[in-house]
């Protein structure tokens, strides 16, 4: 609770830090609120959560798991960004603000206990999403990204909204608690309003998690954006995206399962073969990752499709583990990009020889997408299987061992050139902030990698 | 004195040599390679050579989902155990001639790859036993993609997935016998006590015979390996060919036939019959081959089959002649990609046409490579004839004709690998080999290590055997009661 009061009124500071020309100390004053939230975050770690707000948000052990996660990853962002956005525009505050109220609003989505708190949270998360995705004012592809994530998203929201109308229609309320006795207490006669609403919820959601056949706006828009708000809508958004969905389904819809599994079955399965068959195509490393997002976003489903017990702290490892390799793999593309001016896997050719540290996390990185064990992708992936295959879905987790297989011939692709190929170009610059979030994340990847109970029993 | 030793001192030793700047790592690197040595003879000399699991741990490691840390040493363990820790430092003592770049880096992956299979040899949880699997195979990826000759990065691409792709499935059979286990733990003992129907078995067995065919390779699974064994630095067709192919035939023994004893007993015939086609097919193409190293590796599938044949027979005598040839392959195959390694160092070919006459000029080196060609061709009195007797024995046992078939495999490996042997060794000296100098150093070291053992365990292989008959026998025991139990039913 104090966690969401505090990133709200962090980003006013920010505003007024602005104001006065403090330029120097917004990413520490934002690095430090940032902490101080996460803070309270473990602090409000209860088993025995009680909705507060009459009912409009709930702080389980769940939403407190997500809050630090995000926060967490928006951490290492924000680390990343110095020096970054000057480059780009003089109102720095600006984006410092936009993304701690994007953060806000997915505090939100994370712990929402009312379908309202729901919308108001994904609102409130989207509009500074389209800001930041057009913050390149004079770049041709940014404002392109930005047009598209905004139509796109809008569209989607009104798919959202509908959905939660119509739920509200047939059930009576927006309450999570309301809806679920509603769904349980007659099942022979529930409402086909409710029905059709929950159809277009899913609508909705997979639009915003960019799941296929939804996902045509994310390629576009991951490429267009600038890289570090690439990253930020890679990983905190489509993890909160996540926790938002699997929240909504275990909390109302768990016990219709019958009918939603075999929808979002067959979205599972498209998302999975589009993301990882177009991501092999791919010249560019930036676009690779785009496509690649869409790929995870698939196994992501899984805990959604095969909804358990343990799909909470399924979808937490998998969200965390694939958030914090992206974060490097965003990083190094970062670097690489200042040197090379191109996002193409050339200019990674032979890096391994100039910046082994680099190489070396960034290979981490990758092994750890690929899901190969030791590192925290296996741990997630080994969840998703075992789940998939708890509920009997045998044939989905074959067709995802099948996209695995297909991964790692685009992820080996950036191995191979950074330590199978050579280059005349020389050392990739590396500030000392880069070095600690490289170093961190790789160091977070493998410790999962190594002993998962670490996070595994959180929730 | 645990089994926890053996697996954490390689890691701690990989990390260190990693740090190792160029000349000194190989130093460290054998070192920590002839420690292990020690810490397995050790290991040995406390070992009791009954059926029972000794020096095991057990620690939590995801305790919620069944994963322990949970290892120890039967008997059949024991052997592989010997395997990997006798030929690591052989292997490292090979690559002392070689100046390799980052060579730290190198020599650490190899001891990497240490670890990772001897957590294969020793893992008695399924977890544990797939983290070791893949943990082997990410290090020779790099050893043969960084320090390979030219087109190894198709060749060692082709190889990652056909791997992978196979211990994915695995993966999945895993956690499907998980799932179905009365206790939900991925430890051996509970994965093996269930009872799941025929039919399950049957499908069951395929997801995990697939990772060990490729593995070790089986027709039709090996397409990718005489490509990698060819472009790998010697080191790492030795690592691949003396160690990491026998964690596919110890997976089939320790993790197949335990676990879906009916699923194998249905498919035995099919495999039986692939592993015979493998052996003809392999031979037939060795012996078209120029490049020495070519050779070598297709002799290698020949072998294999023989040895997947003897465990697929499913008697005492396959099981424990696959356990000794594992050693002996182990050796031998070493042996010959490392003379082929000093072949090719002077020569820098190694084109089987060229070369001709070294016996003359090189009588040490010609005596060693004799040795290691006849214990190859299964020589009485050499190492590899105890081993190929008791698996043709145990294919006869099963059926006759399958093991006319199969003895083919001696006759067809005595023509080629003498003919090669001829060939390079003995005729006319010609420009290319009159300059050829014999063995000196630690080549002489390393022959004469190999040359002993073919020589000692061709002599006296009942101490081998002995180590490992218990636990075979009561393995064997332990299946056809419950095969017994399930038919009843």
């Amino acid at each position: 609770m104090t966690t969401l009061i505090i990133l709200s009124v962090l980003p006013l500071l920010l505003l007024y830090l602005g104001l006065f020309k403090a330029n120097k100390t917004l990413l520490p004053v934002s690095v430090i609120g940032l902490l101080v939230g996460l803070g309270f975050a473990f602090a409000e770690w209860n088993a025995n959560a009680q909705p507060i707000f009459s009912g409009m948000m709930l702080f389980d052990r769940f939403s407190v798991a997500f809050s630090s996660i995000t926060i967490l990853s928006t951490v290492l962002i924000l680390l990343l960004s110095k020096g970054y956005f000057e480059k780009i525009s003089s109102h720095v505050a600006e984006y410092y603000a936009i993304i701690l109220f994007a953060l806000a609003g997915i505090i939100v989505m994370v712990s929402f206990h009312n379908m309202v708190m729901l919308f108001i949270g994904i609102e409130i998360m989207s509009v500074s999403l389209y800001i930041l995705a057009g913050i390149r004012k004079n770049d041709f592809a940014s404002n392109e990204a930005a047009l598209k994530y905004f139509l796109m998203g809008a569209f989607s929201t009104g798919f959202l909204l509908f959905g939660i109308t119509l739920i509200y229609g047939a059930s009576g309320s927006f309450n999570l608690e309301a809806i679920r006795n509603y769904v349980v207490e007659s099942p022979r006669e529930i409402s086909p309003l409710f029905y059709t609403g929950l159809l277009l919820v899913i609508v909705g959601m997979c639009f915003k998690v960019g799941a296929a056949p939804f996902h045509f706006w994310t390629p576009d828009v991951y490429e267009g954006a600038p890289t570090l708000i690439t990253t930020f809508m890679s990983t905190v958004v489509k993890t909160a995206g996540f926790a938002a969905f699997l929240r909504l389904f275990s909390a109302c819809f768990a016990t219709l399962s019958d009918f939603w599994a075999p929808v979002l079955l067959i979205i599972t399965v498209l998302t999975l073969f589009i993301g990882n068959i177009t991501a092999l195509y791919q010249q560019s490393f930036k676009r690779m990752l785009a496509f690649s997002s869409i790929s995870h976003a698939g196994y992501l489903l899984f805990a959604i499709v095969a909804l358990g017990s343990a799909s909470a702290s399924s979808v937490f490892v998998y969200a965390s583990a694939y958030s914090v390799a992206s974060i490097i793999a965003f990083a190094a593309l970062i670097l690489v990009h200042r040197q090379s001016g191109s996002d193409s896997f050339d200019s990674f050719n032979g890096l391994a020889s100039k910046n082994p540290f680099l190489a070396f996390t960034l290979t981490v990185a990758m092994l750890s997408l690929a899901g190969i064990p030791l590192t925290a992708g296996f741990v997630g992936k080994f969840f998703m299987f075992s789940e998939a295959l708890n509920k009997y879905q045998i044939w989905l987790v074959v067709l995802a061992v099948v996209n695995a297989i297909i991964s790692i011939f685009y992820y080996f692709r950036v191995i191979i050139a950074m330590y199978f190929r050579t280059t005349d170009r020389g050392e990739v610059a590396v500030p000392a902030y880069y070095t600690f979030v490289l170093g961190l994340s790789a160091i977070i990847t493998i410790v999962i990698g190594v002993y998962p109970a670490l996070i595994s029993d959180l929730i | 004195m645990t089994v926890s030793i053996l697996l954490f001192l390689p890691v701690i030793a990989a990390v260190i040599t990693a740090f190792i700047k160029n000349g000194a790592a190989k130093h460290v690197a054998l070192f920590f390679a002839v420690a292990e040595l020690a810490v397995a003879l050790l290991l040995l000399t406390r070992f009791v050579p009954d059926a029972s699991v000794q020096f095991s741990v057990s620690y939590p490691w995801l305790p919620k989902f069944g994963i322990y840390f949970t290892a120890g040493i039967d008997g059949i363990s024991m052997i592989m155990v010997l395997l990997a820790t006798v030929l690591v430092p052989l292997i490292i003592l090979t690559t002392y001639q070689h100046q390799y770049k980052n060579a730290g880096a190198f020599y650490a992956l190899i001891l990497f790859m240490q670890a990772g299979m001897l957590t294969v040899f020793t893992a008695l949880n399924g977890f544990l036993f797939y983290v070791g699997w893949e943990a082997a195979l990410i290090p020779i990826y790099f050893i043969c993609g960084l320090w390979g000759g030219e087109n190894r990065i198709r060749i060692t691409i082709k190889f990652f997935i056909y791997t992978f792709a196979g211990s994915l499935f695995m993966l999945l059979g895993l956690i499907y016998l998980y799932l179905h286990s009365p206790a939900k733990t991925y430890e051996l003992s509970n994965l093996t006590s269930m009872g799941l129907t025929n039919l399950q078995q049957a499908w069951l067995f395929w997801a995990f015979f697939i990772a060990f065919a490729i593995k070790m390779p089986v027709f039709p699974f090996h397409t990718w390996q005489p490509d990698t064994y060819t472009v790998s630095p010697s080191a790492g067709t030795m690592l691949l060919s003396g160690i990491m192919l026998k964690m596919g035939i110890y997976g089939v023994i320790r993790w197949l036939l335990p676990n879906v004893p009916v699923g194998f007993l249905i498919w035995q015939n099919i495999v039986m019959i692939l592993a015979v086609i493998g052996i003809v097919y392999a031979s037939l193409i060795a012996f078209n081959q120029k490049d020495g190293k070519r050779l070598v590796a297709y002799s290698s599938i020949a072998h294999v089959g023989l040895i997947a044949a003897g465990i697929f027979a499913y008697n005492t005598q396959g099981m424990q002649g696959a356990l000794i040839q594992m050693i002996n392959h182990g050796i031998n195959v070493v042996g010959l990609f490392f003379v082929w390694d000093i072949i090719s160092r002077r020569l820098n070919t190694r084109d089987i046409s060229l070369i001709g006459g070294i016996a003359k000029v090189a009588p040490q080196f010609s005596i060693a490579f004799l040795i290691i060609t006849l214990g190859t061709v299964a020589l009485p009195l050499t190492n590899g004839f105890i081993g190929e007797f008791l698996l043709l024995k145990a294919v006869f046992n099963y059926n006759i004709w399958i093991a006319a078939v199969a003895g083919l495999t001696i006759i067809f490996g005595a023509v080629y690998m003498l003919r090669m042997y001829k060939q390079v060794m003995h005729g006319e000296t010609n420009e290319l080999t009159a300059l050829f100098t014999d063995v000196t150093g630690t080549e002489k070291l390393v022959l004469g290590i190999i040359c002993t053992l073919i020589i000692v365990i061709g002599v006296y292989p009942q101490p081998l055997l002995h180590i490992s008959e218990a636990a075979v026998n009561n393995l064997l025991a332990d299946i056809s009661q419950k095969v017994s139990a399930m038919t009843n039913k």
